[in-house]
């Protein structure tokens, strides 16, 4: 029987691909090793290896098709003693195909047939907004991923101050390790787009000093994981300086890079370190969720005087909003937004938090909950007081993110409603918010780890008491 | 910053450092001072062991608080190098920077008031003893965690190298931050980008209480950049002129975009690491023949009496206007008034 070749995954993260090329054509031997075709994301290109011996039988998915899913059927290919009549016959995969993305959340079976993406399940479909004060009416939007979002923004404040620059692993001739400085070489040069060693605590600390000296540097971490390595010199050197200086010296930087878990990538490559950062004074602390707020964010932050931290999401970057189209698109940082309004209860929301808060307010709409959804979008300063006016108006609030429960951010903003509106409270804060352990690898654990959209409905039923 | 690589040397040898064309590690490269930059250097090592006593006497009647780390001993390393290098160029350094920030040219009285913690204090009293700048005079701290002042330093040479204005930073730790992971990571980037960064080195001996044999598998520091194809020397930290030369000649190699070059400063510190310290970790008479034989300042003078190129009287003379200027210091830090509340919140942000 013809073995099936199928789409592989380039990432835990990847949906989809574009088949770029055949290699092998119809009726060439191959065998395992030989490259058969390349397949192509926005992120990356790869090859795709035969892993059996035979012939290409038939090819399924012709060159130059978009969007392919994964684990589709992409050829078939004839072992020995087969021919092309066999083609016919039912095809057996070569390994049983990972279950498609459940868009909605569901309870993970004690035993998961086989590992399944999990987080990644983000609805193609953007989940209806509000519209935004900040875009004047009748701008043209246009539809852009976060990542072409966030390069366009550092692209942009380039051209405008020849004292911004980049710098970090792979920002330059590999265009990003996950693409995001993508042709930034190419345009700026290697002087402003600046590929560093391994060396994460040394070129933050080189960084900080170039902006003590006037320059604005982005740094890249590769993942915010790797900025454990450079804490003391963000935390010591940039953020306080400014204050032990009596204001004489600035520190104008931003840190960015993905921040928060990834997909099967377990505990040293998943974590959320919103929290570790908003508790500095003396940084600011920029967690966006759609591209528009990407982009006006990261203008803004490279803009700033003060050392900025700035969190990406890796599950976000591909995932596309409307962008307005404007020459220069800067949002003021410490500001939330009202991503959706209504009168039951507040969810709030940050980064990729934003997902789970939406997609349960859709949900809880259905069951006669209107839900008002706040997007923080800057940890520091936190605009409290916006969220404070919304409970003031729900009397019930709920906070979202995939940071650990003790001393998060969902924790201080409890403590500041407690402070401020506990008289309009009607039922106590509940928090929605990764488990309290390491992020562990296997798919339905992974699953069991992160918050869900159901435990935010739970959640906000539950202060509703409906 | 590949681009940033000017005419680099690019011999593999540590030969071609500074200061190599000289026999043995600095001994040689004494360059003899005029008499007007002899005067000029015991003047500038005079006022910082002046300023180290007062310090050290105000902090005894509690006027000066939390960690206070004497210079005194070490004058002749920040007075020599002041000498090599050109206005604009920049200077960084750890946390015993009091002697840094005098031989930048800082206002003694700024600096006594920020260790008393009063508002004309540099910092307007919020950075005390070890977190002072002045930004005037190219001053940028004053960092009291060990070793990071050098990467930092090496981000200021990067900024250099990215507008070419042809400055150097002078980027001073101690043998104890030399063991800081940092430091390596610093030096490989500075040396593949060819940054203009000279690291001074200040071997006093001892990192806090531990000497340098029993925290260092290799105690040449000198040698600390080799692998990296750093070029380094050891200098007499206690003779400004050997200071001086040494200093002068790394600054041109660095300045003339050869990349970092390491000045090994061999010193030492009278007192203990801080006003806390009884220094029971090495023999009084350790210190003692230090100050009796190689006493930074007392060679200076009696040089120039025995050359008599000064006399008894012109030296007493600018002695007496030293102690004036760190009385006056001392006398305008404890009047001073302390910040105002409304300080506090300020300079967080800006």
């Amino acid at each position: 029987m013809p073995i099936e070749v199928l789409m592989p995954a380039l990432s835990p993260t990847m949906e989809k691909g574009n088949l770029a090329k055949w290699v092998k054509n119809e009726g060439d031997k191959v065998k395992s090793g030989d490259v058969i075709a390349e397949i192509e994301t926005d992120k990356a290109t790869m090859e795709v290896e035969a892993v059996d011996e035979g012939t290409l039988g038939k090819i399924l998915v012709p060159a130059g098709t978009q969007d392919v899913a994964v684990n589709t059927p992409i050829a078939l290919i004839l072992v020995d003693g087969e021919s092309a009549k066999d083609l016919s016959a039912q095809p057996k995969a070569k390994l049983a195909p990972a279950p498609k993305s459940a868009p909605k959340p569901q309870p993970q079976p004690a035993k998961a047939p086989a590992p399944a993406a999990t987080i990644a399940a983000l609805p193609d479909v953007a989940v209806p907004e509000a519209p935004s004060e900040e875009v004047p009416a009748g701008t043209e939007m246009v539809t852009m991923t976060v990542r072409e979002a966030l390069r366009d923004a550092m692209a942009e404040e380039m051209r405008r101050d020849k004292d911004v620059f980049v710098i970090g692993e792979e920002v330059a001739e590999y265009q990003g390790a996950y693409k995001v400085t993508q042709g930034l070489l190419q345009e700026f040069g290697a002087k402003r787009v600046v590929d560093t060693p391994i060396t994460e605590h040394g070129f933050a600390g080189l960084g900080v000093g170039a902006a003590f000296a006037g320059l604005k540097p982005i740094v890249e971490f590769m993942t915010w994981n790797f900025a454990m390595q450079a804490i003391d010199q963000i935390v010591n050197s940039a953020a306080k300086t400014s204050y032990m200086s009596g204001g004489q010296v600035s520190c104008s930087i931003v840190f960015r890079g993905p921040n928060g878990p990834a997909a099967r990538v377990a505990a040293q490559h998943s974590q959320d370190y919103s929290a570790w950062f908003a508790h500095i004074p003396g940084l600011k602390v920029i967690a966006p969720y759609s591209a528009a707020d990407a982009k006006g964010l990261l203008k803004a932050a490279i803009r700033d005087p003060n050392p900025v931290i700035f969190l990406e999401n890796e599950i976000l970057y591909g995932k596309s909003f409307p962008v307005p189209k404007l020459d220069d698109f800067v949002l003021p940082i410490g500001k939330a937004r009202i991503a959706r309004a209504g009168k039951d209860v507040t969810l709030v929301g940050w980064s990729i938090g934003m997902n789970y808060a939406l997609q349960a307010a859709e949900e809880l709409a259905k069951n006669g909950i209107e839900a008002e959804v706040i997007d923080l979008r800057t940890l520091r300063p936190m605009d409290i007081e916006t969220v404070i006016a919304s409970v003031k108006k729900t009397a019930r609030c709920v906070t979202v993110s995939e940071g650990w429960p003790q001393s998060g951010i969902g924790a201080e903003i409890a403590s500041r409603i407690m402070e401020e509106a506990f008289d309009w409270l009607d039922a106590p804060i509940e928090r929605v918010t990764g488990k309290d352990v390491p992020m562990p690898y296997a798919a339905n654990l992974e699953k069991l780890a992160l918050p869900s959209v159901a435990e935010v409905v739970e959640a906000a039923r539950a202060v509703c008491y409906r | 910053m590949p681009v940033a690589a000017k005419s680099a040397a690019s011999e593999k040898s540590t030969a071609r450092g500074p200061g190599k064309d000289q026999a043995g590690a600095g001994a040689a490269a004494i360059s003899i001072l005029s008499r007007e930059d002899e005067i000029k250097a015991y003047r500038a090592m005079l006022l910082i062991r002046r300023f180290e006593e007062k310090a050290g006497q105000l902090y005894g009647m509690g006027l000066i608080g939390g960690f206070c780390h004497l210079y005194i001993g070490q004058e002749a390393v920040v007075i020599g190098m002041g000498m090599a290098i050109a206005e604009g160029d920049q200077v960084i350094t750890a946390y015993r920077d009091h002697g840094h920030m005098l031989a930048s040219g800082m206002d003694p009285k700024g600096v006594m008031a920020e260790l008393t913690g009063r508002r004309s204090g540099y910092s307007k009293g919020k950075g005390g003893s070890m977190h002072m700048f002045s930004t005037e005079k190219n001053f940028y701290g004053g960092h009291g965690i060990v070793g990071a002042q050098v990467s930092l330093g090496t981000g200021i040479a990067f900024a250099n190298c990215y507008r070419d204005n042809g400055r150097v930073c002078l980027t001073y730790f101690g043998d104890g931050a030399a063991n800081q992971g940092q430091v390596y990571e610093s030096f490989n980037m500075a040396e593949l980008w060819k940054l203009p960064v000279v690291y001074v080195i200040e071997n006093n001996k001892y990192a806090m209480g531990t000497s340098v044999d029993r925290s260092s598998a290799q105690t040449d520091f000198s040698k600390r950049g080799l692998s990296f194809n750093i070029p380094g020397e050891r200098v007499d930290g206690m003779d400004v002129r050997a200071v001086k030369a040494a200093g002068e000649k790394a600054v041109a190699f660095a300045r003339a975009g050869n990349g970092p070059c390491i000045l090994e400063m061999m010193t030492y510190r009278y007192r203990g690491h801080s006003m806390s310290d009884p220094a029971k970790y090495r023999p009084k008479d350790e210190v003692e023949k230090v100050r009796a034989e190689h006493d930074p300042i007392e060679m200076v003078r009696t040089r120039l009496i025995g050359e008599k190129r000064a006399s008894e009287d012109e030296l007493k003379k600018i002695d007496a206007e030293v102690r004036s200027i760190i009385n006056e210091a001392a006398d305008f830090a404890s009047h001073e008034p302390e910040p105002d509340p409304a300080e506090l919140y300020a300079d967080v942000t800006r």
